[in-house]
């Protein structure tokens, strides 16, 4: 399948090209190219599948279904827009002597390593390279978090190789009970970690080695999308790294990590019967929403912020999800794509605000609005958006969600109410003199790449008022998939 | 002779976890690399004998891969850190190590008490041991907890990989191959990007000490 193997192919060979050639101009302007390919590629595929449906190519290993093939676009298409971000955002770095050339190229090509990663991630129908892929992505980011070298940033880059490590090693217990599990029911061999093979045989799956292997499978991954109280490690990278790494952890690494949590709850509720890993999830969602609104309140760094708004919004998610049934689950994929986007587009300004700033310390931010309207319009915007204001798509997403909790689980409403009204009183009560308060802050030589934070909130925007066709589709398929249909 | 050798996995396993607890009290950095070598030789050996065992093939070559990497390539790579870092002959102070010991013991039978009922369905030949490999996980996971300098933390990391791969054999009679080779690749550029790691590490700060890594909290 050609238009696979380039989405697969071309990062993995940019990665490798610009680690040769990643470290001056030119290489910030091939790490862009790179990305528009893999973008180009992804839309390719995508026309496929919306022509042909479903596929499975070669040989079984790799799969695309409603489930994945919105993720993949969205990886791609968040990847090539933090490419454009980055490149005016390293050349104020640059200039301030913060990278040099060495750093640079490690920079690229680790970026390109890492899309391409989490791109196997997602279209990989074998669980066993699914948790390969999960590890591989981490390991990337790694050094990208520590490299300004500075003491925070080691510490950041430690700890969250340590806790990351140690989660994924459950996940991969997780892994081993569930090829167990499916060499009892059908048979040992290199087809028993694919997915489409388990999901035809869940019912036969053993129900008390699967409930075993989902606990370590939800705390494992759990570590990664950063659900509480396994999360020390995301708010300390998202801070303490450059901001297009920020970016797209909060996009994307965070999403691939629930996408490989919800493939195991279905195979888990098929075999199980009882709800059991939907109530998990309910638990954990609702937990780390509760939180996160409050350690969100104490916050003075801007990144840190907006990082435990990523672990808030995950945690919606994980709850949405584990409500189940159709309704949810679309708000749950739903809240995935728009998260991911407008999340990014609040760090592409928020990293134009704090170079402009020299700190990220939020006191020291002031007037966004006078020394550069358009950073400070994309802030308070993305901000007015990622909590949730109408008519953005979070108000959609959220709005499904709290509906269906009132209907199903009336005793977890009003927690979920408390903690976005926390969350917003939070938020916006510093944002807002972030970008209208007094300042005397010379603006940057550079001019900052504002057409990528624009997109993002227009896509969000737009599908808080119209979902296309073919979208709407795959999230139904995948909402009734996810849900056992 | 296959039911001595059937036998000698129970054996092999025990010394995994004798291994495990020896690695929780042990104070100086050169043995605790010797201990994370045998543990390495005792995994191949028990994968060997299963391999034998069942005839399955591709086990050989997990147990290569693991010889390779586990006791001879990440070992060189240790004792390389640590003469360029020149902490060979480092102690270190661990407190009150009994009581260590005795949440270990803890540890070892909520392992069993978990594993219990699963390794009964297991068909494996080495099904008895899979509460021996979730207590060496869960003995990592302990040591990783209690140490404060960079290397021990990553030797408890790498144990805890041990863990896993003894309960992948115990279990089932091993993940398919690509998958153990996935795994096998991450844990090999894993280490050396710590590796890295601790120079920078100790480049910042003149010390392997991670309590210097405790300044990034919430007021």
């Amino acid at each position: 399948m050609e238009a696979l193997s380039l989405v697969l192919g071309i990062p993995l060979v940019g990665g490798l090209l610009l680690a040769i050639w990643g470290g001056g101009r030119a290489g910030q302007d091939l790490n862009a190219v790179v990305s528009f390919l893999t973008l180009a590629a992804a839309a390719w595929l995508t026309a496929d599948v919306i022509r042909d449906g479903p596929l499975l190519v070669w040989g079984e290993w790799f799969f695309l279904d409603a489930l994945n093939v919105f993720l993949v676009t969205l990886t791609a298409f968040v990847g090539f827009t933090t490419s454009l971000f980055s490149r005016p955002y390293m050349r104020i770095e640059v200039d301030h002597g913060k990278m040099t050339p060495g750093r640079m190229r490690l920079f690229h090509s680790m970026y390109q390593l890492f899309n391409c990663m989490m791109l196997v991630a997602l279209t990989t129908n074998n669980m066993g390279i699914l948790w390969v892929a999960m590890e591989a992505a981490t390991l990337t980011t790694v050094l990208l978090v520590s490299v300004y070298r500075t003491a925070a940033s080691l510490e950041a880059a430690w700890k969250y190789f340590i806790l990351c490590g140690v989660g994924i090693a459950q996940a991969l217990f997780g892994t081993i009970l569930l090829y167990l599990a499916a060499e009892r029911a059908i048979g040992g061999g290199d087809n028993a970690l694919l997915w489409t093979h388990l999901a035809e045989a869940k019912h036969l799956l053993d129900p008390r080695i699967l409930s075993l292997a989902f606990v370590f499978l939800l705390l494992g991954y759990g570590t990664k999308i950063g659900l509480v109280p396994v999360h020390n490690w995301l708010p300390d990278a998202h801070a303490e790294g450059p901001t297009p790494i920020s970016a797209v952890l909060s996009g994307l690494l965070l999403n691939v990590a629930l996408y490989a949590v919800l493939r195991c709850k279905v195979l888990a509720d098929g075999a199980l019967q009882n709800g059991l890993p939907g109530q998990m999830m309910i638990g954990f969602g609702l937990v780390t929403v509760v939180a996160a609104a409050f350690f969100l309140s104490r916050q003075r760094d801007v990144k840190r912020m907006f990082a435990y708004s990523s672990i808030e919004h995950m945690g919606i998610m994980t709850f949405a999800f584990g409500i189940g049934g159709p309704v949810a689950n679309f708000a749950g994929l739903l809240h995935m794509t728009v998260h991911a986007l407008i999340k990014s587009a609040i760090f592409f300004a928020v990293g134009h605000a704090t170079q402009k700033a020299g700190s990220q310390l939020m006191e020291d931010i002031r007037g966004l609005i006078k020394v550069s309207p358009t950073v400070g319009w994309g802030l308070m915007l993305g901000t007015l958006a990622i909590l949730g204001m109408p008519p953005f798509g979070v108000f959609a997403s959220e709005f499904l969600i709290l509906t269906t909790a009132m209907r199903e689980l009336p005793w977890a409403t009003p927690f979920l109410l408390i903690a976005l009204g926390v969350a917003f009183a939070a938020i916006f009560s510093k944002v807002q003199p972030m970008v209208f308060g007094e300042t005397s802050v010379r603006p940057l030589a550079h001019s900052p790449a504002l057409l990528p934070v624009f997109i993002h909130l227009g896509l969000g925007l737009m599908l808080g008022l119209y979902i296309p066709p073919y979208l709407n589709d795959w999230y139904q398929q995948a909402a009734r998939m996810i849900a056992g249909g | 002779m296959d039911a001595l050798l059937a036998q000698s996995i129970n054996l092999f396993a025990v010394v995994l976890l004798v291994l495990a607890f020896a690695m929780i009290a042990q104070r100086r950095i050169l043995t605790l690399i010797h201990l994370f070598t045998l543990q390495g030789a005792a995994l191949v050996a028990a994968t060997l004998v299963v391999a034998y065992l069942t005839g399955q093939h591709h086990l050989y070559w997990s147990a290569a891969i693991t010889f390779v990497l586990k006791v001879v390539l990440i070992p060189i790579l240790l004792h390389r850190v640590i003469n360029r870092l020149n902490v060979r002959w480092d102690v270190e102070t661990l407190f009150n190590i009994p009581t260590t010991m005795l949440i270990g013991i803890v540890l070892v039978i909520f392992a069993f008490n978990l594993a219990a009922p699963i390794a009964s369905l297991s068909a494996s030949v080495a099904s008895g041991t899979l509460g021996i490999a979730l207590a060496c996980v869960l003995l990592s996971f302990l040591m990783m907890i209690v140490r404060a300098k960079a290397v021990p933390q990553v030797i408890g990391f790498l144990s805890m990989e041990n863990g896993l791969f003894f309960a992948a054999t115990a279990a089932t009679s091993g993940m398919p191959m690509i998958v153990e080779l996935g795994i096998a690749f991450d844990v090999l550029v894993g280490i050396l990007i710590l590796g890295v790691f601790m120079f920078q590490i100790r480049e910042q700060f003149d010390s392997l000490d991670i309590r210097h890594l405790e300044k990034l909290k919430d007021e």
